[in-house]
């Protein structure tokens, strides 16, 4: 007999917790009391936050979303859902606006907003057609077909308030008039695909997912500016994002919508690849272009900036993948729609890649001004495991951590910034109270350290001065003045350094310090890591009460450091202690205390 | 695909997009999106993808059509798989190995029953819907 219905129960860690399991029992038995088991099917599911308001149990077809449902109401719903076809009211999830429930107007569900992913995970993105049928090319099309002037076209991106998504957050249509209004032979059109934050892989997803926007992008700007000529700079590692462009490239040049004389209008345009070596530096806008040119992968001093001068001194719009994604809509639909999204000093929407300590890892894109809460704890659906939730870091390494007091804080170019922190390219790692804040800011040091391209000192040398310090406050031997030669190390660096980069290395470093520094001064003052991942401050003890002498830690214990008659309370050497802490997840009495 | 005028891309687009409303309102047309983005691949999305092809073969279904897409978003539960069947809910599945992806063309497609333990609930395309 085909089901009739589907009941799906929410089965995740939080509703779990909250009695999914019992829920999915009661409805179960419910079912067969009233013999429709075989009308309905009910299921457990994953989940994707809300969970808030969970346990959720939704009715399909009929779409009856409940929320707050206990193992008691299991019989109504099926009484009433299932038998009689009603909805149980006071379970129904009540909006602000709405009384009716629908699952597809509720606010939670409207937390994202897809423009820049509009296509990802929904299209196949080795076939142009599919592109082509979600409006695909329209964009260009109404350029060459003379609806959109170049002069539209910059008007269009002014209104809508695009600002770059690579981090800087400089406006688009600024960056695009610049090099418009040069007057050159040659112009250029490039593409920054060279992702490189730590957590970050909102382009990498992009260019897998719908290479043709990024295409589209590229030959709109050509049109606009005058180029006929552009290249994507994308980093080796990604290889399918590699494949799937050149796919891509190839389609559109078969289509006649790149190459000569694009859709019989004269317009030409012509797109290569070149791929970069995965140095961190290469992000770097001038950097990038010396690296197109075949050159090694250093900064120069700006200005002249690439609009007016870039690659081989010839006037190039250079963008982060991001902001071109953006740009097929925003013509497509108009610079006000764009406008009406997001904040007035930021515009649109941001893709987040959101990682580290949270329950569900992925890609999250929100309008603009959407809070560090809504992102993490109904998007993302809260901590790992349910614990505490500490910081989360943005804008890798040239970030800031944003802490829970800022947790309902709008987020925005200008928000960031103002809270020590920046937008970034939109990597966003979670930390739980499972993170040593001085540890992780460690990890960005040494990122800093392997890819500061060594041209200016302060770079080279400060980041390499930093990480000594933290190393030394990590491993117990921080001196009190230290704090204050981070802070002066990081000041230097900020003022002197030629890029980016360095500039802004000492970012994750001063804001810790800002909201962290009694962390700081814990490692140093007490020899304490309070999250227990510096091994060097730690370490293992057994509870001579508690242990029984039942020889399990002995044996498990790789370097043979706990010593103790079998029956009789055992003992761990410090001395030979490697703290890899086999002992501690071996025993079964709690014995084993970490200090 | 040869090159095209301003008029031709016009009318591929008007083609194709009445093409995908007729497939998404024909009641007897499965549809299975497999998320191939290097987050579903390296989870194993290219053993659920062609475990599903197998199934498909070996059961002789000649109303299914599969394809590739990238990231949605989900990488938590990579590989994941969207389905579109007559008489069923769109649902997403995730964490779909070989034996899953089985168990989605016996189960779901051809015994119109969801698989439970794999269902993810918010499906992306609820969210795609309201804004498009």
């Amino acid at each position: 007999m085909a089901v009739k219905n589907f009941i799906l129960v929410c089965g995740g860690t939080a509703c779990e917790s909250s009695k999914g399991d019992e829920i999915f029992k009661a409805l179960l038995k419910s079912a067969q009391k009233h013999g429709v088991q075989d009308d309905v099917q009910i299921i457990k599911t994953g989940c994707f936050g809300f969970c808030e308001k969970g346990p959720i149990v939704k009715v399909l077809p009929e779409e009856a979303f409940y929320v707050e449902v206990t193992p008691e109401d299991g019989e109504e719903i099926i009484a009433e859902t299932i038998v009689k076809g009603r909805l149980v009211d006071r379970l129904v999830y009540k909006d602000a606006e709405k009384s009716k429930s629908n699952s597809e107007k509720i606010k939670f569900y409207q937390k994202q907003y897809r423009v820049v992913l509009r296509n990802c995970g929904l299209i196949n993105p080795e076939d142009i057609e599919e592109y082509i049928a979600r409006d695909g090319y329209l964009a260009l099309e109404k350029c060459l077909t003379g609806e959109l002037t170049p002069e539209d076209v910059i008007n269009h991106l002014k209104i809508s308030g695009l600002r770059g998504r690579g981090g800087a957050g400089f406006p688009t249509w600024l960056k695009w008039n610049f090099s418009k209004n040069v007057a050159a032979d040659q112009k250029y059109v490039v593409c920054n695909a060279d992702e490189g934050d730590p957590g970050a892989y909102m382009d990498r997803s992009t260019c897998e997912g719908d290479p043709h926007s990024i295409i589209e992008a590229m030959a709109i700007a050509g049109y606009t500016c005058g180029a006929n000529q552009g290249f994507i700079y994308i980093r080796a590692e990604y290889p399918l994002a590699i494949e799937r462009l050149n796919i891509a490239i190839e389609q559109a040049k078969d289509a006649g919508l790149l190459g000569k004389n694009i859709l019989g209008s004269n317009f030409d345009f012509d797109l290569e690849i070149r791929l970069g070596a995965g140095a961190f530096v290469c992000g770097e806008e001038t950097a990038l272009l010396a690296s197109i040119e075949g050159k090694r992968g250093m900064p120069i001093p700006k200005p002249p900036f690439p609009a007016v001068k870039g690659l081989w001194g010839k006037p190039s719009i250079i963008n982060n993948v991001e902001t071109f994604a953006n740009i097929p809509v925003i013509l497509t639909k108009g610079g006000e729609w764009y406008k009406s999204i997001g904040t007035e000093g930021s515009p649109g929407t941001k893709v987040f890649a959101l990682t580290g300590q949270i329950e569900n890892s992925g890609l999250v894109e929100v309008p603009m001004g959407t809070t560090l809460r809504d992102i993490v704890f109904d998007i993302g659906g809260g901590i790992k495991g349910g614990r505490k939730f500490k910081a989360v870091q943005t804008g890798g390494p040239s970030g800031g951590v944003i802490t829970e007091q800022f947790l309902d804080t709008p987020i925005d170019f200008d928000t960031l910034t103002s809270i020590g922190s920046m937008m970034g390219s939109g990597g966003m790692i979670v930390m739980s109270e499972d993170d040593c804040i001085v540890d992780v800011t460690k990890f960005y040091l040494e990122f800093c350290v392997e890819e500061s391209c060594g041209k200016c000192s302060p770079c080279r040398i400060g980041t390499k001065k930093m990480h000594e310090i933290l190393e030394k406050i990590t491993s117990g031997k921080g001196e009190m003045s230290d704090i204050q030669k981070l802070k002066d190390i990081g000041k230097a660096m900020k003022t002197a350094s030629l890029c980016g980069l360095g500039q802004t290395a000492a970012n994750p470093v001063l804001s810790t310090l800002k909201y962290f520094e009694e962390e700081y001064l814990e490692h140093i003052q007490d020899g304490k890591c309070r999250a227990g991942k510096c091994k060097d401050l730690m370490q293992y003890k057994i509870i001579e009460e508690k242990c029984i002498g039942c020889t399990v830690c002995a044996r498990k214990c790789p370097v043979n450091c706990i010593v103790g008659e079998r029956k009789t309370p055992h003992f761990i050497n410090q001395d030979k202690c490697v703290k890899c802490g086999a002992c501690y997840e071996a025993c079964k009495f709690d014995a084993i205390t970490i200090s | 695909m040869a090159k095209m005028t301003l008029a031709e891309l016009k009318a591929l687009r008007d083609d194709k997009k009445k093409e995908i409303n007729r497939r998404d309102t024909d009641a007897h047309d499965v549809t299975i999106i497999v998320g191939m983005g290097t987050c579903g691949i390296a989870a194993g999305a290219k053993d659920a993808m062609s475990a599903l092809i197998d199934a498909i073969k070996e059961h002789d279904l000649n109303n299914v059509t599969i394809k590739q897409t990238g990231c949605m978003g989900l990488c938590h539960s990579e590989p994941t798989v969207d389905i579109k069947a007559p008489g069923m809910p769109a649902t997403i599945y995730g964490k779909v190995d070989a034996e899953i992806a089985r168990e989605i063309i016996v189960k779901h497609v051809i015994g119109k029953e969801l698989i439970s333990k794999y269902v993810l609930d918010r499906p992306a395309s609820d969210i795609m819907k309201e804004q498009n």
